[in-house]
């Protein structure tokens, strides 16, 4: 593949505009209603985080390549081309003040689904190299090491030997026939292995058929953060060949937001093909057990708790019931935040905000938004099931000087099971 | 030309050039969007594309909660001029007659009185939109020429609506004329502006709320 180049960036521009994009940008009225969704204006007040401001690069391309009066004045030399410029002009807006959660596409009055067009902006900037340092690195390690944190095979291999001790449990590896394969992410390798030893014991006692791969046990996916659909389908396709080698019925995406996006609903599209598995979220697979009543619990989880929900999991991924069924299994207290489920704020780390250094102080500063949500509601804990919004949660909370315990779903399931 | 040749030319020739500009420019920008397509989707389906487009097609017209505490001063003015646009088009009397010789299509109208108030309080409501968009940093940054140039033209012919309708100032074909004549500049600018929002919206909003139903999230 041929280095960054304006040229590059430009026709890929050209290429991801579609009917969609041209019925969103021929719609806005320039009302400025998307400004109040987005967390990165409530939270500075500065207009050049109006999310459809974002697009403007997008925008421009559209209007001179695929209308009229756009390629007229275009032709006549009336209106100014994009330039490389303009792209690196807005790659803090479309790389640092976004992390594609989508609220403004929910309270867009005309309908345009703004977070849809982001998507498809970096995938310009990117391709004209216009993309931060920081989610270059990234890319670069999961294309070559495997994972975006440089997390290794023996690493992996050493938190399960320590798993599998610490909890008695067996964490089955390359099994052929298995009924689920398990993806994972470098966070809950690293930061939270926990998850690891919290899925043993539950698929242990639920009597679920599972195994991890060593081949492909990286859920996250920096393709689609940063906008290389190439590099995203080749994550994905690893993915894919173990899943078939394997004869999984289902691959299981880990608690992380945008991996679940990757694998599940961009995975088919960036592969260009239907997969012959089914892919779950790890909150599906707990809330089905549930149903079957697969799920014992030994007590009840008694402090009050809340529920943040990781924006490509619930707002753009459609898991917005599961994990209240199992927090309302888990506990007699849990309470909602002002604003939830589906018109939930994001915690402002998502979109790959959170490996790109350059947007740290405006990432914390935003996380004023999940501050307010929370001292409405006046919590003994909060429950997530993404380890990127957990993380980030955490070093919000430090910074702005609150107490309170971060919990991943799955981990707490498992604390509270019944023995056998 | 007189009072009343310039009523004829605007009545005649001037409104048909209009009405095909009009929507020879609608076809063409119905083509520009829909010929560029969009892929299938390959992802398997947990949602119905169809039931989330169609519900967002009309569910957007309801802001959510929050929205309303953030944005009420957008919404309300909002509301409030496209519902006056509505009444004082379609049912004032003289218009229905108009539609009615163009598409043999009739419906009651309501009294000229209430339609004269309905256009004084949608007139207001378009002023303080002005004020808004100008003194709203946001709106302010976002706006060109464009934005102002669509609102000049929707405000027109209300104002020379208005002015017909009190026989202010010039004769009554006079100013008929004039009333006409704006209203065909609506006309001629409404596929190339932002005004074909009222059109491109429900393909936005179809769109929209088809991708989020196909992954099973409402919009």
């Amino acid at each position: 593949m041929s280095g960054p180049s304006f040229e590059r960036g430009y026709n890929a521009l050209k290429e991801e505009i579609d009917a969609p994009t041209a019925a969103f940008f021929s719609s806005c009225v320039h009302c400025g209603m998307c400004a109040e969704a987005c967390l990165f204006f409530t939270e500075t007040r500065d207009p050049k985080y109006t999310p459809i401001h974002k697009l403007e690069p997008l925008r421009k391309v559209w209007k001179q390549e695929y209308t009229f009066w756009g390629k007229l004045g275009k032709a006549l030399g009336l209106s100014r081309p994009l330039t490389d410029q303009d792209l690196a002009d807005w790659e803090s807006l479309v790389y640092d003040s976004c992390t594609l959660c989508g609220r403004c596409s929910m309270v867009c009055p005309v309908g345009n689904d703004i977070t849809y067009m982001i998507r498809k902006l970096r995938e310009g900037m990117a391709a004209a190299g216009h993309a931060p340092k920081g989610l270059i690195d990234a890319t670069k390690r999961a294309v070559t090491i495997g994972s975006p944190m440089g997390v290794k095979l023996p690493a992996l291999q050493a938190q399960i030997r320590h798993t599998e001790k610490e909890y008695d449990v067996k964490v089955p590896m390359d099994v052929e026939g298995a009924e689920y394969l398990c993806l994972l992410s470098s966070m809950e390798i690293m930061n939270f292995p926990e998850y690891i030893g919290s899925i043993a014991r539950i698929f242990k006692k639920a009597k679920v058929s599972w195994t991890l791969s060593s081949q492909a046990f990286e859920a996250t996916n920096s393709g689609i953060q940063i906008g290389v659909s190439d590099i995203a389908a080749e994550l994905v396709q690893r993915i894919v060949d173990v899943a078939e080698e394997l004869k999984v019925k289902a691959v299981i995406s880990p608690e992380c937001g945008h991996a679940y996006m990757a694998i599940r609903w961009d995975g088919p599209n960036l592969v260009g093909k239907r997969f012959n598995f089914k892919v779950v979220h790890i909150l599906e697979l707990l809330d089905e057990l549930r149903t079957q009543g697969r799920l014992k619990m030994k007590d009840k989880e008694a402090r009050k708790l809340t529920y943040h929900d990781p924006c490509q999991i619930a707002r753009r991924g459609g898991v917005i019931d599961q994990p209240r069924n199992l927090l309302n299994m888990l506990a007699d207290n849990f309470v909602e935040m002002p604003e939830t489920g589906k018109m939930n704020w994001c915690c402002g780390a998502g979109g790959g905000v959170s490996s790109n250094e350059r947007a740290d102080d405006l990432r914390l500063k935003t996380f004023a938004r999940k501050k307010a949500q929370l001292d409405t509601i006046n919590v003994d804990a909060i429950v997530s099931a993404c380890s990127n919004c957990r993380i980030h949660l955490e070093e919000g909370l430090e910074e702005y000087h609150m107490e309170l315990p971060l919990l991943s779903l799955t981990e707490t399931i498992a604390e509270h099971l019944a023995e056998e | 030309m007189t009072d009343a040749e310039f009523l004829l030319w605007v009545r005649g020739p001037a409104f048909t050039t209009a009405t095909f500009i009009m929507c020879a420019g609608l076809v063409i920008r119905f083509l520009e969007i829909f010929l560029l397509g969009r892929k299938a989707d390959l992802a398997e389906a947990r949602g119905s594309a169809f039931a989330g487009g169609f519900r967002t097609m009309f569910k957007r017209s309801i802001p959510d909660a929050g929205s309303f505490e953030r944005s009420g001063f957008t919404l309300v003015s909002g509301y409030i001029f496209h519902i006056g646009l509505f009444i004082v088009i379609f049912l004032f009397v003289p218009h229905i007659l108009v539609f009615e010789a163009a598409t043999g299509l009739s419906w009651p109208g309501l009294p000229s009185n209430i339609i004269d108030a309905t256009n004084v309080v949608t007139m207001i409501a378009l002023l303080a939109v002005l004020i808004h968009r100008i003194k709203d940093p946001v709106m302010r940054m976002l706006s060109e020429f464009n934005d102002y140039l669509v609102w000049f033209v929707t405000f027109l012919p209300l104002l020379t609506g208005y002015l017909a309708f009190h026989r202010v100032g010039l004769s009554a074909p006079m100013l008929i004329g004039l009333h006409i004549l704006s209203v065909e500049l609506l006309m001629v600018l409404f596929p190339f502006t932002k005004l074909s929002h009222a059109f491109t919206l429900w393909m936005a909003r179809w769109y929209n709320g088809a991708i989020a139903g196909y992954k099973g999230v409402q919009s």
